[in-house]
């Protein structure tokens, strides 16, 4: 067993102490650009799905050599560079979309018949705003136009708070029940 | 393997771990690097309630969003790190506690899969570190984390290793390969009545959570 520990390191790695300190500094960049690469994933979940791909070129894990690393750490950075510019471009969009829908908001009538989700400003959740003529084709006849709010999709179930609520009276007809009949 | 720490009848008993050794070369390179492990008295067996409930109560607390921001939490972000540090990809080998927050969301919760795995499962959600389980009628000695030389191959897998491949290995040979799932450690396979609980550490990853998540395992064995 001590002398598998203590084996003369293989010849892949047989460098000077120069190369190991390189490959601790990698390593040490290879950690912040992880870093900041989950922050920018979660930062942009769930606008955008980003590509954070960085294939290994192996599947047993080893010390990696220290060519391997910088792939590494360059992939990390190009994916960030690639992450940043994303979501630099998204919150473009973004802001032109929540300025148009302030200006929408404000004249429905010339904004007519459009439709902004809360997706397409950067907020959770699927409602939307939609510009609609009042009253159908008579609203559209006489320029009756206004925006239409939708709060989003139904809650698949009842609100917690709802469930709370029936537990309580469940639990006092309960106990209303056993005082009659004591 | 030497029975490690007896149960007293104590009901405040806690396990103590084991410290096992690192190859100098590759502690060289990883400083933080570490194995720990414990010996459990449990055979493979149904889920007693407790553990299915605890199971339920952790599937209730894990949402998506959890997953999204797993990585930005330091020790799964510790892992993530050494995946790539060790020239594996973590978005295709999964980090065990990614693996597992993959598989909550597929499958819309925890499936209980009988001990010990579901004892691997709780406590690698509540503390994020990575643990393995091994049969302790066939190891020999202490475990350690080395370099495979060359012409070694792993328990129940044909080929040999690639000479260099990290790998947790007892005094005598091999049992799995530092990250990824081995014949030897996946907990479904285990027949055993003795279970080693072995838990891999990695630079920022504090020893409290390590003792943690191995004192959180033995307690969910104990359940049964």
């Amino acid at each position: 067993m001590s002398d598998l520990l203590e084996r003369e390191m293989f010849s892949a790695l047989r460098v000077g102490g120069d190369e190991r300190l390189a490959r601790v500094e990698l390593r040490r960049q290879i950690g912040r650009l992880e870093h900041e690469l989950g922050r920018l994933t979660a930062e942009a979940f769930p606008r955008l799905a980003l590509d954070t791909d960085v294939p290994a070129r192996s599947a047993t894990p080893r010390i990696a050599g220290l060519e391997e690393l910088e792939q590494v750490r360059d992939a990390l950075a190009s994916r960030i560079s690639a992450a940043q510019v994303a979501l630099r471009e998204r919150s473009v969009v973004e802001t032109r979309n929540r300025e148009l829908l302030e200006q929408m908001l404000v004249a429905p009538a010339e904004h007519k018949w459009l439709r902004i989700s809360r997706a397409d400003i950067g907020e959770p959740g699927c409602g939307h705003w939609h510009s609609r003529p009042r009253l159908g084709p008579l609203g559209m006849l006489m320029g009756w136009w206004r925006v239409k709010v939708s709060s989003g999709c139904p809650l698949s179930a009842r609100l917690a708070a709802v469930e709370r609520e029936t537990g309580d009276r469940g639990a006092a007809a309960g106990a209303l029940g056993q005082l009659s009949a004591g | 393997m030497p029975r490690a720490e007896a149960r007293g009848a104590d009901p405040g008993w806690e396990p103590l771990p084991e410290q096992g050794a690192v190859a100098p070369r590759i502690a060289e390179e990883f400083p933080g690097l570490g194995i720990s492990w414990v010996e459990a008295e449990a055979g493979p067996s149904r889920s007693p309630e407790p553990v299915q409930r605890r199971l339920r109560d952790l599937s209730d607390r894990f949402y998506g969003s959890h997953a999204i921001h797993m990585r930005e939490r330091p020790i799964p972000w510790a892992y993530r790190v050494f995946f790539r540090q060790i020239g594996l990809d973590p978005d295709r080998t999964r980090t065990p506690v990614e693996q597992l927050a993959l598989d909550r969301l597929h499958d819309g919760a925890f499936a209980s899969r009988g001990l010990p795995a579901d004892a691997l499962t709780i406590a690698t959600v509540e503390t994020g570190v990575a643990l393995r389980a091994f049969d302790a009628e066939r190891i020999y000695g202490a475990l350690c984390i080395r370099d495979s030389a060359p012409g070694e191959s792993l328990p129940g897998k044909p080929g040999k290793l690639t000479q260099g491949t990290l790998v947790i290995a007892d005094q005598q040979a091999p049992l799995a390969l530092l990250f990824g799932d081995t014949p030897a450690s996946v907990p479904e396979r285990l027949d055993s009545r003795r279970l080693v609980i072995a838990a891999v550490q990695v630079k920022g990853v504090p020893q409290a959570s390590i003792d943690e998540a191995l004192w959180i395992a033995c307690a969910a064995i104990d359940a049964a």
